[in-house]
């Protein structure tokens, strides 16, 4: 997690999703017929926050996610969007009384979502949604389908048609324009390859991964995923956990997720809400949550006795609950205690059987017993875990100048970082492709400021820093190093050359070369 | 490649040896049963006679019926359904496909288009004497033409199956005849206020229909297309009903009317005056609105609102969650659709000069989306291909003579002709199930332009 959560979370009196909410659900209800799909429902969404909506099957997940995105319209109850910082609560008062729809503000726009059409909530209030049932348009290619997410831009810009029938040259500008944009997150998905093949054409992972890139393609503000994780493989899933985090930090985007993995939820989420029959059960941090009684209650049932008969249940809360390494041995008294075991067996790469058990008792005791680990690391569950604490013995290299005080939380080695950039000042790391500005600076940091350093990593160095920069195995996969190599001769590759042009848009445009005269960046400052 | 569906259901165990004896079997089972039920059908005549019934012994006919279903399954055994390389299975590799008509699609549009710009000219050159009814055919073909291109925007990209198209058509005719009627107004004048009252109409309609799908969608504009009609022939005082509308104005070449005489096109231009002169200018008008519907329609798929359309055809929902406003993207939809047919209208009053509410009949939508559901959906090749194929099949099979030396005397062909038709059709579709030319074009191109197949393509509602 990264240093602005760990802040967040360690504020538990005020958190930040209540201080700064990008949405508010405030008493949500919605009725079908006699069926109360979701009751009284309120919360917050942090600006800049994964937040994630979990719940058993039919608690009222995806209901909310409808009601927010006005595929529904809420029984009673506001939903409130508000683009720009802080609660607004005046604006907001002023607006619900005024009968209208939004109001501009003095420092962004809010937004009542519960009066708005569908379409003007992706449009105007921007929020953008992704479906569990994956909605592509299957006849078109999957560039056309980042342009159709586009289509509000491009409408006023051919003139309503009219100036694109009669070919002005404005139009073909903008187009272009949006063609960029779509090449932007194409790449980002990895999906750059397929741009000209029809959606229907790509395997499960990659339309899920399209999906996302096809609702930022709508520039928002909330992007809202149903279940984005479902039928992924675990190393999809790992990807799929970078790019949330990416689109968060460096889009400023603040994300809204359903998910059932658990091991997603808890690795990326700053925020976590759990329902249950359309009724908030708990709500806080990820750390918080996963050990709240009733969120167990919840998952298993109340009743000691009850056998658990759904495998995928289970498993999840074995994520949930059953962090830290299983010292305890199951009770003889527990009849669900065996069939744990078995799942624990064949499902985990793990070495935590035990503690699928229902009582609230136990788990607190559970969670006693293996406070440590859970603290030392969020992700309990994941196997990601266990390398860490077997990294932990090997001694830190000291040859860097910067030092990490938890260098050796990591494996592999810290890379040499020097405090401050040789005579001439640093490169522009953005031109290497995978490093954004943000990433740049967290490189700074610790102490990289030059291609030729990154040049010089080995396995263990590249290792070290895709764990501490949170996005382990994407060095390899973008072949920072290898580009690195190239720059640092001077040479360019095809990103470093559009960087320079300045057509990326996530990247610093700057001077090019390998010895810059003076700072290029102009954003890397001190560590 | 399609093969026949029922080649598969039907087909026996392969390479059996007896295949052939099985054949001859199957064959003779057929014929059996054409032997006891044609016996009482075929074989017996009755005939009136006095005093009661008189009953006539058919032997001839009954036994060359027996012989022809004989025959004829004995064949279709050996070479279509018991045989290891059924013969459908090589007409439907002959038949261009996808990917290899991309190639040739794009010359074969050139040789029409040439072809087209100068065909009054070929006819008159080349076939003197029946010049006047092959340029009257070819104008006829290119109001289908055009009628199919303003269709394929409503049905092949937006995917809203409208069965009343015809009603756009009729409100276009009668638009330009009333203004002329009552107003005295040309055609030139009346042709763009055809136009936009029939998108208007577009737009009556589409509300009513924005919240349906798929059959409720058919039923409604199918209905809507025959209140037009029953509305045009009842409303006597104002459209004089079933008498129709006489004496429609015919375009004129900047104020020159085609006419013999002083003050006439030929006059002015010093040229002798020939009755094909107005049947070429006819022609041109025509050819030219044709072409502008294509080039609209081609230039609206590559806008972001014809995107939107085959985005819609898709999935609606999706498109509803990018901020499209699907009730706005359908309604233009219509509407633009309505006006090429309003325009098509127009012109057919003033080619006929005389309308009435029997031209609009439910036959004409179903002629249209005929020629749009033959061509493929969304392809502007295809339509033009299905019109030639349809409107100008119909009429060559009205030259059927030669069958009278066949089939004796007593035959008349042009009886035959829809049934052939009906036939030829139903064949076209088992070989190509979506219509002549499939694939979709996408709109815009990354790298590589790759032509998307049918099976990926959504059709949209009421299909």
């Amino acid at each position: 997690m990264d240093a602005a959560t760990t802040m967040k979370n360690s504020d538990q009196s005020t958190p930040g999703w209540d201080r700064d909410p990008v949405l508010s659900v405030e008493h949500l209800t919605m009725r079908f017929g006699g069926l109360v799909a979701v009751g009284d429902l309120s919360f917050n969404v942090g600006r800049g926050d994964i937040t994630a909506l979990i719940g058993p099957n039919g608690a009222g997940k995806t209901t909310v996610f409808n009601c927010v995105t006005g595929f529904y319209k809420p029984t009673e109850g506001r939903i409130v969007m508000r683009h720009g910082p802080g609660r607004q609560q005046d604006d907001v008062e002023t607006l619900t009384d005024s009968g209208q729809r939004w109001k501009t503000t003095g420092n962004g726009a809010v937004y009542l979502l519960e009066r708005m059409p569908d379409h003007e909530i992706s449009h105007k209030a921007k929020v953008a949604r992704t479906f569990q049932n994956i909605r592509l348009f299957g006849g078109m290619t999957v560039l056309e389908n980042l342009l159709v997410a586009q289509h509000n831009p491009l409408m006023v810009a051919s003139g309503f048609s009219i100036g694109g029938i009669l070919g002005l040259p404005s139009y073909k500008k903008a187009q272009k324009e949006a063609v960029d944009r779509a090449v932007y997150w194409l790449e980002r998905t990895h999906l750059i390859d397929r741009a000209d093949d029809p959606a229907a054409d790509l395997p499960y992972g990659a339309q899920r991964r399209l999906e996302i890139a096809r609702a930022m393609c709508t520039k928002p503000q909330l992007l809202c995923l149903d279940e984005p994780a479902a039928g992924l493989n675990p190393r999809e899933s790992a990807e799929l956990n970078e790019l949330l985090k990416y689109i968060r930090d460096e889009h400023d985007v603040s994300v809204l997720l359903i998910e059932h993995d658990m091991g997603v939820v808890m690795e990326i989420s700053d925020h976590v809400i759990v329902l249950d029959y359309g009724v908030k059960i708990s709500d806080g941090p990820a750390d918080f949550v996963k050990n709240d009684p009733k969120v167990i209650a919840a998952y298993l049932g109340v009743d000691d006795e009850a056998e658990i008969d759904m495998p995928e249940v289970r498993e999840d809360i074995e994520k949930v609950a059953g962090d830290g390494p299983a010292k305890k041995k199951p009770t003889a008294r527990s009849k669900a205690a065996p069939a744990a075991k078995k799942t624990a067996a064949k499902a985990k790469p793990s070495s935590k059987a035990s503690t699928a058990k229902t009582s609230t008792a136990r788990s607190t005791a559970t969670k006693a017993s293996s406070a440590k680990a859970s603290s030392a690391a969020s992700t309990a569950a994941k196997p990601k875990t266990a390398a860490r604490t077997a990294a932990k013995p090997k001694p830190a290299p000291a040859a860097s100048e910067v030092k990490i005080a938890n260098a050796g939380d990591y494996p592999g080695s810290q890379p040499h970082g020097t405090k401050k950039p040789r005579a001439g000042g640093a490169n522009n790391l953005t031109r290497v492709k995978g490093i954004g500005p943000a990433s740049e600076k967290k490189l700074n940091a610790l102490g990289v400021w030059h291609f030729d350093q990154i040049a010089a990593w080995k396995k263990a160095e590249v290792q070290w820093v895709g764990s501490y920069l949170a996005f382990p195995g994407r060095i390899e996969r973008e072949e920072w190093v290898k580009q690195a190599r190239v720059l640092a001769k001077g040479g360019e590759t095809e990103f470093s050359k559009r960087v320079d042009k300045g057509e990326v848009a996530s990247s610093v445009p700057g001077k090019r070369g390998a010895q810059p005269k003076k700072k290029t960046t102009g954003k890397g400052g001190k560590a | 490649m399609a093969t026949n569906g029922s080649n598969r259901a039907v087909a026996a165990p392969q390479n059996d040896p007896n295949s052939f004896a099985a054949s001859v079997k199957d064959a003779a089972t057929a014929g059996f049963l054409v032997a006891v039920l044609g016996f009482f059908f075929i074989g017996i005549r009755t005939d009136i006679a006095p005093g009661g019934l008189d009953l006539k012994m058919r032997w001839g006919a009954w036994i060359v019926s027996i012989l022809v279903v004989f025959v004829g399954r004995l064949l279709l055994n050996l070479f279509v359904l018991k045989t290891d390389s059924p013969i459908t299975r090589k007409i439907a590799g002959a038949m261009p496909s996808g990917s290899r008509f991309a190639g040739t699609g794009k010359w074969l549009m050139r040789a029409l288009f040439a072809f087209a710009l100068v065909l009054p000219f070929f006819f008159t050159t080349f076939f003197p004497g029946k010049d006047r009814q092959f340029i009257d055919l070819a104008i006829l073909i290119m109001t289908y033409i055009m009628l199919g291109w303003g269709l394929n925007i409503v049905v092949g990209l937006a995917g809203l199956l409208d069965l009343g198209y015809v009603a756009f058509y009729a409100v276009g005719a009668y638009s330009f005849a009333l203004l002329a009627q009552y107003l005295d107004m040309g055609f030139w004048f009346a042709l763009p206020l055809a136009g936009i009252l029939a998108a208007c109409w577009g737009i009556v309609l589409g509300f009513p229909v924005l919240r349906l799908r798929g059959d409720y969608l058919a039923i409604v504009t199918l209905a809507f297309g025959e209140i037009i009609r029953v509305v045009l022939l009842n409303w006597y005082e104002f459209t004089n009903g079933p008498d129709g509308i006489s004496g429609i104005p015919k375009p004129t070449f900047f104020g020159l009317e085609l006419k013999r005489g002083e003050g006439g096109f030929a006059d002015f231009f010093g040229i002798a005056y020939d009755p094909i002169q107005r049947f070429i200018f006819l022609y041109y008008i025509i050819f030219i609105l044709a072409l502008i519907t294509n080039f609209v329609t081609m230039r609206l798929r590559r806008l972001p609102i014809g995107r939107a359309w085959e985005a819609l055809r898709e999935d609606e929902i999706a498109c509803r969650s990018l901020g499209i406003n699907t009730r706005n993207t359908k309604l233009t939809a219509f509407s633009i659709g309505a006006m090429f047919g309003g325009f098509a209208g127009s012109f057919f009053a003033t080619r006929q000069g005389f309308i009435s509410p029997e031209s609009f009949t439910f036959l004409e939508s179903a002629i249209i989306l005929a020629i749009v559901v033959l061509g493929g959906l969304g392809s502007q090749v295809g339509v033009v291909i299905a019109s030639i194929v349809m409107i100008g099949g119909i009429e060559m099979l009205r030259n059927l003579g030669f069958l009278q030396q066949v089939f004796g005397s007593g035959f008349d062909p042009v009886q035959y002709r829809m049934l052939i038709f009906g036939l030829a059709m139903v064949l076209i579709m088992v070989w190509k199930p979506r219509g002549l030319i499939s694939t979709r074009e996408p709109s815009v191109v990354l790298k590589e332009k790759k032509r998307i197949g049918a099976d990926m393509v959504a059709q949209g509602e009421g299909h």
